[in-house]
Order: structure tokens, then sequence, then C-alpha cells
């Protein structure tokens, strides 16, 4: 990746977690999903959303070897999973 | 013009690296940073377990934390993060003075968070909330004080590059060792993204 595009990429990525935090908050503040519930499981996923592409685009994951990449995707997955499983259940 | 050529440029280094891959930094850094998200990750369930079994302290205690607080101490994490990426194209491109200055600019965000963690945690134990409050604030002050002593460790390390990059001759190994500590910065910024998620905003 050249420098031009990789400042694009970063400089995007800043401003989209920028809206979802907004986003999160907002959800949080609001009843727009109906239920507290709802609500939470969206700011969590949100979050490790957000995580994730820290990890891909700040850290630079995407272009790691496979087996880096592979590890920090699993580690959202099952983390962010095992917390809405038990918030939800 | 400039545009154009960088396209070609890009075409052409996406064509001859398409299997390359990069690990940022050195290796060592990493077996650090994903030994410290695989503690987090235990602190994470640890909480939500306790959590689950008082949702009621839990969703009270939560309620007097001062959201805002979170909110602006998220927005200071993600740009000094996004500031310490900047710096990292800056120094391959090197381009010295940028460097320093994106580095600077991410520290000045981390002492921004410094001073409102400090006025924060100064308001709760003025309003007599405390470690052994209850359960809620002992994970409270446990995660966000392990979390800021990470934030106090990574502050060090960006004064550091900051004033190791004004030195300039970036070589390789140079570029190699912002990509270390700038990678140790972004563990400090998703760790904080999914405190304030599970401590601030989840009802």
């Amino acid at each position: 990746m050249t420098a031009t595009s990789r400042t694009k990429r970063i400089t995007g990525m800043w401003v989209a977690l920028i809206v979802a935090t907004l986003v999160s908050w907002t959800l949080g503040q609001s009843d727009w999903l109906g239920s507290t519930r709802r609500t939470s499981i969206a700011i969590l996923i949100i979050a490790f959303l957000k995580i994730r592409y820290v990890i891909l685009d700040f850290m630079e994951l995407r272009e790691a070897p496979l087996i880096m990449r592979m590890v920090a995707e699993a580690w959202v997955l099952i983390v962010c999973a095992t917390i809405i499983a038990f918030y939800a259940f | 013009m400039q545009n154009l050529i960088d396209d070609i440029q890009e075409t052409r280094e996406t064509t001859a690296t398409k299997k390359q891959t990069h690990i940022p930094g050195e290796a060592g850094i990493w077996v650090m940073i994903f030994g410290d998200m695989l503690v987090f990750s235990f602190m994470f369930v640890a909480f939500m377990y306790y959590r689950r079994a008082d949702v009621v302290l839990f969703e009270q205690s939560r309620a007097h934390l001062n959201q805002h607080f979170g909110l602006v101490n998220t927005f200071f994490m993600l740009t000094s993060s996004w500031f310490v990426a900047m710096a990292i194209s800056a120094a391959r491109a090197n381009r010295v003075k940028m460097t320093v200055a994106f580095f600077r600019l991410a520290l000045a965000c981390g002492v921004g968070f410094s001073v409102v963690k400090i006025t924060e945690y100064a308001q709760k134990i003025n309003a007599g909330i405390v470690l052994n409050t209850n359960d809620f604030y002992m994970y409270y002050y446990v995660f966000t004080g392990i979390h800021f002593m990470h934030v106090l460790i990574g502050m060090s390390v960006l004064a550091f590059m900051a004033h190791y990059a004004a030195k300039g001759d970036f070589s390789p190994l140079k570029v190699s060792h912002f990509e270390s500590g700038a990678s140790f910065w972004h563990v400090v910024d998703l760790l904080w993204i999914a405190l304030f998620a599970l401590l601030y905003l989840l009802q």
C-alpha cells in the first residue's frame, strides 16, 4: 500500500470510528431499538467492530501473516460472543 | 497528476507484493500485545459474570458514572491512535518533522485523557465512592486503573518516540521500532473501546 492510500484509509477509519462512537452513544440515550436489551447488544457489537478495525487498519494486521490476523479476529469474535452470551442469557 | 502517479505506483506495488506480508514492529512486541489482550479478555468476562449475579446494583452504580467523561476520553483515545498511525505513515515516507509532530499530537491526546481520568477519579472519591464501595466500583477502579497505567506507559513511549524521531535518520530498523511503540498505543486504544462499552454504556 502506498503512503497516500494508507493515509486515506486510516483517516477514513478514524472518521468511521468517531461516527460509530456517536451512534452507540445516541443509541444508549434513546429508545430507537425498543428495548434496553437490544440497545446494549447493539452497543457491544459496535464496540467490537470498532476494535476489529483498529486491529486491521491502525495496527495493520490486514497486511500481517494470516496466522496473526486469524488470532486477532478469533479473539474479537470469541470475546464479543462470550460477553453477549453472559449479558443475554 | 500526482494522484495518477500515486495510483500507477500503487498498482505496481500491489501487483509486485500481492503475497508479501508485513509484521509491524518486532515479533516480540506481539507476544506481549496478545498476552495483554488475553488478560483483559478474562477481566471482561469476569465482569460480565459478576454483573449477572447482581444486575440491579451494577446498573444503579453505572448510572452514577459521568458518561460524558467516558465519551470525551473515547475521542481522545481514537484520535491519538489515528495520530500515531499517521506518524508511522510519515516515518515510512522519511518525513522527520511530520513524524515528530504526529507523535507529539498523540501524546497531547494522552495528556487530555489523563486530565479527564484524574478529574473523574477525584469527583468519585470526593463523593465518597471508592474501591470498596461495591462490586461494580471495585471493577471500575481496578480495570480503569490498570488501563490508566497502560496509558502512562504508552505516553512515556510516545514521548520517547517523538524524541527519537527528532534525531532523523529513519532506517528500516528505526521505523520498525516506531511500529512497535505504535502497536502498543493502539492496544491501549482498543482496550479503552471495550471498557467504555462495558463500564459506561452497557445497561
